[in-house]
């Protein structure tokens, strides 16, 4: 039937699927086949990560591809495993089987994968096999029979590299031709490891002199039992102080760019209910969360890297013991840093995890791990309070106190930890973790993976946060006060009144009113609390409106005690929506969610109890 | 081939077999040396982890090399494994037999 696909026809004509190991290149060849035309679905209401894309042959065939995620075998151990043979063998319930396989398999690493693309021999799918990495088993002296590879296992082989797009052209070329016949399975009662070894023995040419050196030699270095853990700490705090010193100009030029905007627009409108709804509804709402791109995209930049580089599950290697102390084991590590980014990969990347205790308890810290969009009320925070001032001559005292609350997010998740899963008895946890060989991160997937996490925070920012701050700007200017009332006019506003009702609850902890009201839409995203703010500062403000000077206003309006004490709110509050979303649908239990909400704000409430306690008896502030 | 701390150290009664059965377990194997994988044992009927030890590559025949140790202590460990490493606790290494490289 694909071979009467003809060209005027702009419907798909094929679908396929990539299938292959974790660290085969699988995801490099993704993006070279798709470049940006991707589709990362939305994490709402999918089990899956589901990554598609669509790209064209260079005789126009059209082709919708689907990255499955990375397997070792068929016969899964994890729900991210199932997914993969689910659509493989046709079983999936939204996924349809695709028409044919791309099989990825490194070129570097025959042994583990020729054994996976067996499995996929006995699916009766047409295969083609992407045989990657060709340009570093070469460099290592490997010499593959390729030819006589495919005639033996019955499967068209196309050697490939995905790091560059000439390196994918020979696969493209192979889309072209009709899909080849399935593959004859693997005859009954032969052993699949007897078989790769038959195939290695009888194909390929493997001086083991050629072996992968240069990570043997890394490793020597990286796994070192005290060079390690230095190493690990000097990569974690440099990334921390990167995303707080390099972002600053950037984020300052963002700043003036967005008040330049402002003024042009607003300028010709009148003053009124419409230049108030654009000024401080929309413009101040958007503008205040989007200078924040910068510190995301760098902090993203940073977890990308380290990931293509096969530096993190080293780093999980190292942490092992540390997380066993937490009763985790290391796996638990990458969905733990994952929600440094955010929390809802880092949540959906703990299905990789095998042990259902371990990964439960996972989800549940997860949200302590300090995610991005919590960086805007950080910033804005410390750069009010915190004195711009420099420690030992090169670290700034307000990237090691943003050091320390993200330190202090850690420690309290440890403990977490460790008091959910006291008394339960010790079994077993397997870390058992592939530690790929080092790379050096291919920059076209890393700016794809930036470009694909900006358009998400962005469009975030022109549909929840723009409408939560139009919402709020309605909220907080209606009802309009009755002419010539004294004080500001947010004081007769439902907002007014919705915050002064919390401020029943919140004032032992220090909040007034203001940032009450900034706690409910901060309810759909984290970030929004900041330009609440600003909006029901720059309509509570008796002179003239100032959104973009919010910092300021602040450290004069606030008590330290305060600032000190919505910091530790933050470090704590499961204050995200779409987090608990996340969490019941991969649990698939509201009592957890429900459980997790509740720890978590009590947690918040007497960390920021204590600190605005504390801080008031330092500074000696009654 | 080459001469291996296992060899070495086999002389004396080493900590590192278990029971009264001359076996070699990868979770003692010591740092450095060179082994090949004998058997893989079950701790249950179908034990999971030793399934998926097979699909990872651990199967009989195989040389294996402990490359490093955890930092804190001797868990986890690093295996090379044929052109791959991994990372596994004691408790998975200790399912994986082996007898002394050749």
């Amino acid at each position: 039937m694909s071979s009467t696909a003809s060209t005027q026809t702009p419907a798909p004509s094929l679908h396929i699927a990539l299938v292959g190991n974790p660290n085969c290149g699988k995801t490099s060849l993704f993006n070279q086949l798709t470049g940006s035309r991707q589709k990362v679905a939305n994490y709402a209401g999918v089990t899956v990560e589901r990554k598609e894309g669509f790209f064209t042959t260079p005789n126009g065939r059209a082709i919708r591809v689907l990255d499955l995620p990375g397997a070792y075998s068929l016969d899964s151990t994890s729900p991210d495993e199932d997914v993969t043979r689910d659509v493989c063998l046709g079983r999936h319930r939204s996924e349809p089987q695709p028409e044919m396989l791309v099989a990825v398999i490194s070129a570097t690493n025959l042994r583990l994968h020729l054994r996976f693309l067996l499995e996929l021999k006995q699916l009766g799918l047409p295969v083609i096999v992407a045989l990657n990495m060709m340009d570093e088993a070469r460099r290592n002296g490997l010499q593959i029979d390729v030819a006589g590879l495919q005639a033996d296992l019955g499967m068209p082989i196309i050697p490939i590299v995905s790091l560059n797009r000439a390196g994918v052209v020979p696969l493209l070329q192979a889309l072209d031709l009709p899909l080849p016949a399935p593959p004859d399975p693997l005859p009954a009662g032969i052993d699949p490891h007897m078989e790769v070894r038959r195939l290695l023995a009888a194909y390929v040419v493997d001086p083991s002199a050629g072996m992968d050196r240069l990570t043997d030699r890394l490793d020597r270095v990286f796994l070192h039992p005290v060079w390690g853990p230095v190493i690990l700490l000097v990569v974690l705090f440099v990334m921390f102080q990167t995303v707080f010193a390099w972002a600053q100009p950037l984020m300052d030029g963002l700043d003036s760019g967005i008040s330049t905007f402002g003024q042009i627009v607003l300028k010709p409108l009148p003053d009124g209910i419409l230049h108030s709804l654009l000024a401080d509804g929309v413009i101040a709402g958007a503008g205040t969360v989007i200078v924040f791109l910068p510190q995301i995209l760098i902090l993203f930049l940073w977890i990308l890297a380290l990931e293509e580089s096969g530096y993190l599950p080293r780093a999980a290697f190292l942490l092992d013991r540390l997380m066993a102390l937490a009763g985790l084991s290391g796996r638990s590590f990458i969905p733990l840093l994952s929600s440094f980014a955010c929390a809802i990969p880092g949540i959906m990347a703990a299905r990789t995890i095998q042990n259902p205790r371990d990964r439960l308890v996972t989800i549940l810290i997860a949200p302590l791990m300090t995610c991005s969009a919590r960086l805007p009320v950080y910033t804005l925070l410390i750069g009010a309070f915190v004195p711009h001032r420099t420690i030992l001559g090169i670290f700034g005292l307000q990237g090691l106190v943003l050091f320390g609350l993200y330190a202090v997010a850690i420690v309290s998740g440890v403990i977490a930890a460790r008091v959910m899963t006291r008394g339960v008895k010790s079994e077993e946890h397997p870390l058992l973790l592939e530690l790929p060989p080092y790379r050096r991160p291919n920059l076209k997937s890393l700016a794809l993976g930036l470009w694909q996490r900006a358009v998400m925070f962005l469009s975030r920012v022109g549909t929840i946060i723009v409408s939560l701050n139009v919402l709020l700007w309605a909220l907080s200017s209606f009802p309009l006060p009755p002419a010539g009332a004294p004080g500001a006019a947010i004081d007769y506003s439902l907002a007014g009144r919705i915050g002064h009702l919390m401020q029943w609850v919140f004032a032992p902890i220090g909040f007034n009113w203001q940032i009450c009201v900034s706690l409910i839409p901060g309810l759909a995203a984290r970030e929004v609390a900041v330009s609440s703010l600003a909006t029901v500062y720059a309509i509570g403000a008796t002179d003239d409106g100032a959104a973009d000077k919010l910092l300021p206003l602040l450290s004069t309006q606030w008590s330290m005690a305060t600032a000190f004490s919505l910091l530790a709110w933050y470090v704590y509050a499961p204050q995200c929506i779409s987090t608990l979303a996340v969490m019941r649908r991969e649990t698939g239990s509201i009592k957890t969610v429900l459980w997790a909400a509740a720890y978590l704000f009590g947690l918040a409430y007497l960390a920021a109890f204590l600190t605005y306690h504390i801080t008031r008896a330092i500074t000696g502030v009654p | 081939m080459r001469l291996s701390r296992v060899k070495v150290r086999a002389a004396e009664p080493a900590p590192y077999y278990r029971g009264t059965e001359l076996m070699l377990y990868l979770d003692t194997l010591p740092k450095g040396a060179h082994a090949v994988i004998e058997k893989i044992e079950q701790r249950a009927p179908l034990d999971p982890i030793a399934t998926r030890l097979e699909e990872l590559g651990f199967v009989p025949g195989e040389a294996v090399q402990v490359v490093a140790t955890g930092p804190m202590g001797r868990d986890p460990i690093a295996v090379r494994l044929g052109t791959s490493r991994f990372a596994l606790r004691r408790g998975e290494a200790a399912r994986v037999g082996l007898r002394p490289a050749a």
